[in-house]
This record gives C-alpha cells, structure tokens and sequence, in this order.
C-alpha cells in the first residue's frame, strides 16, 4: 500500500514536473484591406489551417476557435503597437520637361511630407522618371533632376539626406508605354517608397 | 555597375550592408539584441542579421521592418531568434524562418511570402508554422 502511495507520487510528481506541451495560441488576423490570409500551424501530427479573421489555433485544442477584436486588443495589444509603419509609396508628376511638380502633384506633396514626419526614422528611395520627349541622355539627367528635388523637399521638412536615396531611371521605365517622342504626363513622375 | 544599380535600386537602408537584412524601426522599454557573444540594448535604426535573437523585458517592445517589407513586432518577456533570413531583391525569392521560445510576436509578412507562399516559417516549442501571406499573432506562455 506505502508502495502504491509512494509510486503514486512520483506519478503526480513527474507529470507535475513535466509541464507538457507550453500553452500556445496563433490568431490570424483581417489585413488592412479586409482581406485575411492563411497561416498552416503544424503541431506533432495535427495540422490547422488559419484562413478566417480572428481564427485561433490553441495548443491542445483540436478545434480552432474565433477570438474576437476586443479580446485580440485586450491580448495583444502592446505587441500590436509595436509593429513599424506599413512601407507605402506615393508618385508625384511634372510639367513637360521640367522638375517643376503639376498643381495637382504640389497638394499631394504636403501628403507625403505628413506622411513622413509620422515615422520616427524613414527611410526614403525617391526615383525619377521622364516620358520618351527628348533624346536618353537628357531624360536620364532630368530624371536624376526631378528626384533630388523631390528629395530636397524632404530635407526641407528634416529629414536626414542620409536616410534618402535617389536615383534616375531616364525613360526606362515607362508606366505607360509608349513610342519615341510621346508627351504622356503620366510617366513624367517620381516614386517615392517610403518604409 | 550591375551591383552598383542594385545597391541604389535595392539597398534601401543608409547602412545596407549585406549582412544587414532589417532595421529597428521600434524600441520601447528594456530590451536587447543578442549577437554572437555580444548583448546590445537595441535603439531605432539599430541594424538588424541573421542569427541575431531579440530579447525583451517585461515593458519591451521591439519593431523590425525587413528588407522584403515583412514586418515584425515583439512584445513584452519575449524571445525572438532569427533562424534564418534571405531575400533576393531582384525576385523577391526568400527564406524567412524565425523561433518564437517564449513571449509574443506579432507579423505582416512582406515580398518574400507574397513571391513564394510556404517560404516563411515560425517556430514555437510545439509547432511551426507555415505563413502564406497573412498578419498574426502568436504567443508561447
């Protein structure tokens, strides 16, 4: 009997002191644009697929289950908050043969500097474009052109020249393809990727 | 030249240098960067690499943002390690694989996924996970 008690014991002892498999939990969660992807949570021989909003694979539960917005925030809340700016990306336009912005690309500008001022640390990569008016070379020099521009607004508003890059990619890169010597206002643009 | 082009098309951080695969973009409360046998507090724009482990104290936060995009976040009492990091910025090809030992971790996958799905994984003590372009969660208590 002592000996039963004792192995009992031990029993309760070893699986206390084993602590199993550790309490886990993967909530995949709706993206910006209301879309919501797929996470496969593979555990020993059982295997959960995680394609609806706030669906939620729990360590030692064969079911998945749905946490809702609330209890993800009240969860997870200050990890959340930790996650950096989404990269984004703005296009800014000119006149004809100019570094000169359109009125229109003039308001988006005060966009991308608020934008900007919002990332603690940004980095920025500014690249000009031209339309085919004009022969390669001056469209590669008035492409490196618009882009240090846009990037001296960005020094305006205190933005280290250091965390900006430029480059010019002349008429390479048309956005709108189109034959030599084509005034298309549309590629006479500079992107600006901001992360 | 080739790399030359690269570097200015690709090379987005100031200090891109190849071993460098992400940047702290958020640093809140205690938290440390262990690398090798060094152990540094992290800042914002702190390079990060390979085989880097991030570690958090109970008020640490940590934000990376890769060079694929993919964003990570780490919250408090966590342990992050990056098993292994690679990106081709000219395809996008990659592989993104991380272990999670304890703590919380909080994901936007980036290029890398969104070229090849299944090529970003996230260990835990009892499972792995396979990411196919998503935001999640995960936590190990």
């Amino acid at each position: 009997m002592a000996v039963l008690a004792v192995a009992v014991a031990i029993g309760v002892a070893l699986f206390l002191m084993h602590p199993g498999a550790p309490n886990e939990t993967v909530v995949v969660l709706p993206g910006p644009d209301g879309k919501t992807g797929t996470v496969v949570v593979q555990r020993g021989d059982s295997r959960q697929v995680l394609d609806q909003p706030y669906a939620t694979s729990r360590s030692g539960q064969a079911e998945v289950a749905r946490l809702s917005d609330a209890e993800v925030r009240e969860n997870f809340g200050a990890t959340l908050q930790g996650l950096p700016a989404r990269p984004t990306a703005f296009m800014l336009h000119f006149t004809t043969g100019t570094d000169e912005l359109t009125p229109e690309s003039k308001a988006e500008l005060q966009n991308v500097l608020a934008a900007l001022k919002d990332r603690p640390l940004p980095d920025v990569l500014v690249i000009g474009h031209t339309d085919t008016v004009g022969d390669a070379a001056g469209n590669d020099r008035l492409s490196a052109q618009r882009a240090e521009t846009v990037k001296g607004f960005l020094v305006d508003i205190g933005i280290p020249a250091a965390r900006i890059r430029t480059a010019g990619r002349g008429e390479r890169e048309l956005l709108i393809p189109t034959a030599d010597d084509v005034d298309e206002p549309r590629n006479r643009r500079v992107e600006i990727n901001v992360r | 030249m080739r790399f030359t082009i690269a570097a200015v098309l690709l090379g987005f951080t100031a200090s891109a240098w190849a071993a460098d695969v992400g940047e702290i973009k958020v640093a809140r409360g205690v938290a440390h960067l262990e690398r090798g046998t060094e152990r540094l507090p992290v800042r914002v724009g702190m390079p990060v690499q390979q085989a880097d482990k991030l570690v958090t104290g109970a008020d640490g936060t940590v934000g990376v943002t890769f060079s694929d995009n993919s964003l990570l976040s780490v919250g408090p009492n966590s342990v992050l390690a990056i098993d292994r990091y690679v990106f081709d910025s000219t395809t996008h090809a990659g592989q993104f694989d991380s272990t999670l030992s304890k703590g919380t971790l909080a994901v936007i996958s980036g290029k890398i996924v969104k070229q090849s799905p299944d090529a970003m994984h996230v260990r835990t003590p009892s499972a792995i996970m396979g990411v196919r372009g998503t935001e999640f969660i995960v936590r190990v208590d």
